[in-house]
């Protein structure tokens, strides 16, 4: 089992995350990687208080993660990681070198980026690091909810499928 | 029934914010049962950022003067928005998982404060939650 899916979502946890893809994965614990939710425990219970109690849900800031991250693959129940931004993810994969794909949930607007599909905006060093990635034989695609076609990279940078 | 052209526009009491078109379905909804739509203000959260999704709400219940928040999921970012604003004002209160039979109890429950309102609509919306079965 272990971890099924590493996504970069600037919500963290919401919807899509808990219901969308936690129920067909029957994901039993999330692991939400984030220096800053990590470091209050105002925002940890905000987001402990959002998952149902089926869950389990893991703070680690990014260099916790990759420490520990031998022990969510070995998890014997499905998981889900959740980043909040490509840089964290990019340095989770860096430090893990154990990842083999990583999913673009929601990356949203805000001034610098650019849209490249209704719910993936990026500013250019953004791009650099999921082109990065990939060049690291990781698989980035896009996929907000499960029944979506999974976007691959090349066609998210070229902005065809708005 | 109209009220006739000099009546006010009702005061807007509660905020309504969930995912794709839900608070807009729900107003609608109330409108057309009872014309009190007026009272609700329903908001999108479609292709926001939590900050957006954040001040969005603030901007509504600074318009508005609203003190209540109507939510879908307890999990959704509309309601971790609104906890953070519960979080910052005591007179703000978040109401989470809300349905239609909530919100008709809310809007017609004008004489009490509207914490005291959002209370007693919870507890009618749970409450209309029944299953039935084939005996």
């Amino acid at each position: 089992m272990g971890i099924h899916l590493y996504r970069i979502d600037d919500r963290l946890i919401h919807g899509q995350v808990v219901v969308g893809w936690g129920q067909p994965l029957n994901a039993r614990f999330l692991i939400l990687v984030d220096d800053l939710v990590a470091s209050s425990d105002w925002e940890k219970e905000l987001y402990r208080m959002a998952v149902p109690p089926e869950m389990d849900i893991y703070f680690a800031d990014v260099s916790t993660a990759i420490k520990d991250h031998p022990r969510y693959a070995a998890d014997p129940r499905p998981g889900i990681l959740i980043a909040g931004d490509t840089d964290s993810m990019h340095r989770l994969v860096k430090g893990v070198k154990a990842i083999g794909s990583v999913n673009l949930g929601g990356i949203h607007h805000r001034a610098g980026r650019a849209e490249k599909l209704r719910y993936v905006f990026l500013t250019p060093a953004e791009e650099e690091q999921l082109r990065a990635l990939e060049a690291s034989g990781v698989e980035v695609t896009a996929q907000d909810v499960p029944s979506a076609r999974a976007v691959p990279l090349s066609e998210i940078l070229e902005g065809a499928s708005k | 029934m109209s009220n006739g052209g000099s009546a006010e526009a009702p005061k807007v009491r509660a905020i309504v914010i969930g995912h794709g078109d839900f608070s807009a379905g729900l107003v609608s909804a109330v409108d057309q049962i009872c014309g009190m739509a007026g009272r609700l203000v329903g908001l999108s959260m479609m292709g926001l950022t939590p900050e957006d999704i954040e001040t969005a709400i603030r901007g509504e219940l600074a318009r508005t003067g609203a003190h209540v928040i109507f939510t879908d999921l307890p999990a959704g970012s509309a309601t971790l928005a609104a906890r953070r604003i519960v979080k910052d004002d005591s007179s703000m209160v978040l109401v989470s998982g809300v349905n239609l039979a909530t919100l008709l109890d809310f809007v017609f429950n004008t004489e009490v404060s509207p914490i005291e309102a959002a209370r007693s609509a919870a507890d009618r919306g749970k409450a209309s939650l029944i299953v039935v079965e084939r005996s």
